[in-house]
């Protein structure tokens, strides 16, 4: 039982780790205007990590909502700026596709990575039609929402917690959230008991396309112009934040809270890195290193836990 | 209370050319306890998934509570009528709690407030059945013991939400049970059924369905061949019913029993018995199925706790993922075992490897133009017979085989016999797992294996059906 909470717990012990360390190297961070510099990039981050889990808890992987993002976000500096209806309309289209590459993969019986690594170069595809170039502009109301001043808490890390809790309520709490968990541990099962397997998964990569939706408005609404290639790195944040939240990739073991943690770790990590003066070029290793501790950590923990 | 519960009529399932269900008639009254026995492959699995809607028959109808059922019988609808089903293999999501495991059969706990009628619920029925169970609802089903499992997920099976209870299948519910919780079951079984509620109860412990079930149908070969009160059977009748009628033997003598020890190994779950193979012999290994038949050849391959002489080689019954290499040509398949010998100066000879090849492609008489082509390009029966091919080219003294005619056609498998005896006639000693009695016949002496322990060595003159089935069901001194 102390490891299971141990283990629950890790999460959030590696962001106030990462934190203390920031702090510590740059006390100037400790501080309102500091947390919101630090984090604002960890919104759209944080929404990427969660769009991922939703794919992840049914055993999937989805390998294209870093340029599904990017894709986003041109569509956002484009045809959102010009005319906000249609553009409304492009997103329900993207989050349709989501539903509809979910159906295909699972009446197919494809392997989700080959589909969706193929589906990232169509997104990246058509980002570029659509921007050849960086360019665009970000609707007002969008900048105004990412530039949001909340009292006393920096707006980034009321936002993380809004969505961690919404997120973990539906699928931790709630009656649907249990049979979409369930349709990850054990598919034989729920089809057993009569639930549609296609539906759940229809559902669960509907749900990833409106968070991929989520984040690239939210990217875009700091980068302020669309760019197909904004979010490339995503794909990757997305992943290893939700295995840094305690998420496995098999068995529908996730953690809506953990995830974002783990997001909110790895934006963290990216500017202790620059503060420790490390080259941008090192960033990248020098945060799989800081997954691979952490993944570490948790083997031992639960090497602990299998030994009892 | 009285009247149907669920009915049959003439129903038939096959899976391509196997027919594993050729016309049951079935009927289960309201409030009484069927017991339903059979060996191995006797159709008893696919008549569950039926009964509980997993499996569409390919011909006759269903009734339920008297009206024929007409439209598609689902699992869903099996559900909404109050038919559950307990598995063999259990159907819990490992990553839920208890609860969240009640949550997935009952579609009617939702809303707010539905973890705690959930939670409240399986307490209730654990308590009721299985009264001292340690299970809290909030467990996670990973962290639960085996047993535990068994007890969750057969509690939760007998939960009442909404609609009424109206059959439960019951499949081997006691594999994992200890003997005090067992019989905590039957007791519940019994008082259920007198409330109204029917149960079909699957097992292979005669004693239980003797004692708990009003009657007992018997099925074989897809069909039910007896269907009588309990009171008219004893275990004897039983046995006698799920077997048939001796065959006459066709084997030669023994082969001597002086010839060198290959292989001695003792099982995992211990016994007193251990076996023992010699040069030239085929041992048979039998029982029912996954009673650590399987696990026996591993440890041998794998020498844990036995003594080999010589070589080893496997050969695998699930083809698909234990035995072929699906992207690999049909002679690659067959030489992969046989590479260290091929090899000429640290490369492999692909003049030798061809020529082997080639040899064992006439010898097994594998139906392809061309040994080039992809493994897949073959029938089933023909990528086992590469299988054989692989482990036979190879220079292995001693030859493991689970189950390897699974799903090979008749033809194939009498040339895979006259292979392997003559294979054993030059010196080579074939252990032989098979879920087939009448391969047996092709056995010099067989081990039968119960609950991952030899029950039973059998010699030559004692290969009957009779006798491999008295061994296997068998009664746990009690």
């Amino acid at each position: 039982m102390n490891r299971r909470l141990l283990r629950q717990a890790l999460p959030f012990l590696t962001l106030a780790v990462v934190l203390a360390a920031t702090f510590y190297v740059q006390p100037r961070t400790m501080s309102y205007f500091g947390l919101n510099l630090m984090l604002q990039y960890a919104v759209p981050i944080a929404l990427a990590t969660v769009a991922q889990m939703f794919i992840i808890t049914v055993n999937d992987l989805d390998l294209s909502i870093g340029p599904f993002v990017g894709l986003v976000s041109c569509v956002g500096a484009t045809l959102m700026y010009g005319s906000p209806a249609l553009g409304l309309l492009a997103m329900l289209a993207l989050i349709a596709c989501y539903g509809a590459i979910g159906a295909l993969i699972h009446i197919r019986n494809l392997p989700s990575i080959v589909v969706t690594l193929g589906l990232s170069f169509v997104w990246l595809g058509i980002s570029v039609m659509i921007l050849p170039s960086p360019g665009g502009k970000a609707p007002d109301w969008l900048k105004a929402l990412m530039a949001v001043q909340t009292p006393w808490v920096p707006f980034p890390i009321i936002a993380a917690v809004v969505i961690g809790a919404v997120v973990q309520l539906a699928l931790m709490y709630s009656s649907w959230g249990v049979v979409a968990r369930g349709a990850g541990g054990n598919p034989k099962a729920l089809t057993r008991a009569g639930w549609s397997m296609l539906r759940t998964k229809v559902v669960m990569y509907m749900l990833a396309g409106l968070f991929g939706v989520l984040s690239g408005l939210a990217l875009l609404g700091l980068t302020t112009s669309g760019d197909a290639h904004v979010a490339d790195r995503y794909t990757l944040y997305s992943i290893a934040g939700v295995i840094l939240g305690g998420g496995e990739f098999t068995g529908g073991r996730v953690s809506p809270m953990g995830a974002v943690v783990g997001a909110l770790t790895l934006a963290l990590a990216g500017s202790f890195l620059i503060f420790l003066k490390i080259s941008p070029d090192w960033q990248i290793g020098a945060q799989g290193a800081i997954l691979i501790i952490v993944l570490a950590l948790r083997a031992l923990v639960s090497y602990g836990e299998q030994k009892r | 209370m009285s009247g149907q519960a669920i009915r049959l009529d003439g129903v038939e399932k096959s899976f391509g050319a196997v027919r594993a269900l050729a016309g049951v008639d079935l009927t289960v009254d309201a409030g009484e306890c069927l017991g339903l026995v059979g060996h191995n492959g006797a159709g008893k699995s696919t008549l569950m998934h039926v009964l509980s809607g997993n499996l569409t028959p390919s011909a006759g109808t269903l009734s339920i509570g008297g009206r024929p059922c007409s439209g598609g019988w689902t699992a869903a609808a099996a559900q909404a009528e109050g038919v559950r089903c307990v598995f063999q293999e259990l159907s819990l999501c490992p990553n839920l709690t208890v609860a969240e495991n009640v949550r997935i059969v009952h579609r009617s706990l939702k809303g707010f407030g539905w973890k705690g009628r959930a939670r409240a619920l399986i307490r209730q029925k654990l308590d009721e059945i299985f009264p001292s169970h340690g299970i809290a609802p909030d467990d996670e089903i990973a962290g639960l013991a085996i047993g535990q499992r068994q007890m969750a997920e057969i509690a939760r099976a007998f939960t009442v939400t909404d609609g009424k209870l109206r059959l439960v299948i019951l499949d081997e519910p006691t594999s994992s049970l200890d003997a005090v919780t067992a019989r905590q079951l039957l007791a519940y079984v019994k008082r259920e059924t007198a409330r109204g509620t029917s149960i079909i109860l699957i097992s292979h412990l005669l004693g239980e369905i003797l004692s708990t079930a009003g009657r007992i149908v018997v099925m074989k070969d897809g069909k039910t061949v007896a269907d009588r009160k309990a009171g008219d059977f004893t275990r004897n009748s039983l046995v006698a019913a799920m077997g048939s009628e001796a065959r006459e033997h066709t084997r030669g003598a023994a082969r001597t029993a002086g010839a060198e020890v290959m292989v001695s190994a003792r099982p995992r779950s211990g016994g007193p018995a251990a076996l023992e193979a010699r040069k030239g012999e085929i041992i048979g290994l039998t029982g029912l199925a996954g009673h650590g038949q399987t696990r026996m050849l591993l440890r041998i391959y794998e020498r844990r706790e036995a003594q080999v002489t010589g070589r080893l080689a496997f050969i695998a019954g699930d083809r698909q993922s234990d035995g072929v290499f699906n992207l690999w040509s049909i002679g690659r398949n067959i030489t992969t075992r046989s590479l260290a010998t091929l090899r000429r100066g640290g490369l492999i000879d692909l003049a030798a490897e061809a020529r082997l090849a080639g040899e064992w492609k006439d010898r097994m008489a594998i139906r392809t133009p061309d040994v080039n082509n992809n493994i897949l390009t073959l029938s089933g029966g023909n990528q086992q017979k590469a299988l054989f091919a692989r482990a036979l080219a190879s220079d292995a003294a001693v030859i493991l085989m689970d189950d390897p005619t699974r799903g090979v056609d008749i033809g194939t498998k009498q040339e895979v016999y006259a292979m392997i005896r003559a294979e054993a006639g030059t010196g080579r000693t074939f252990i032989w797992y098979t879920t087939e009695i009448d391969e047996l016949t092709h056995c010099d002496r067989a081990y039968v294996f119960r609950n991952g322990a030899i029950a039973a060595a059998l010699g030559a003159d004692e290969l009957t059906e009779e006798k491999v089935l008295q061994a296997s069901f068998a009664e746990p001194a009690a």
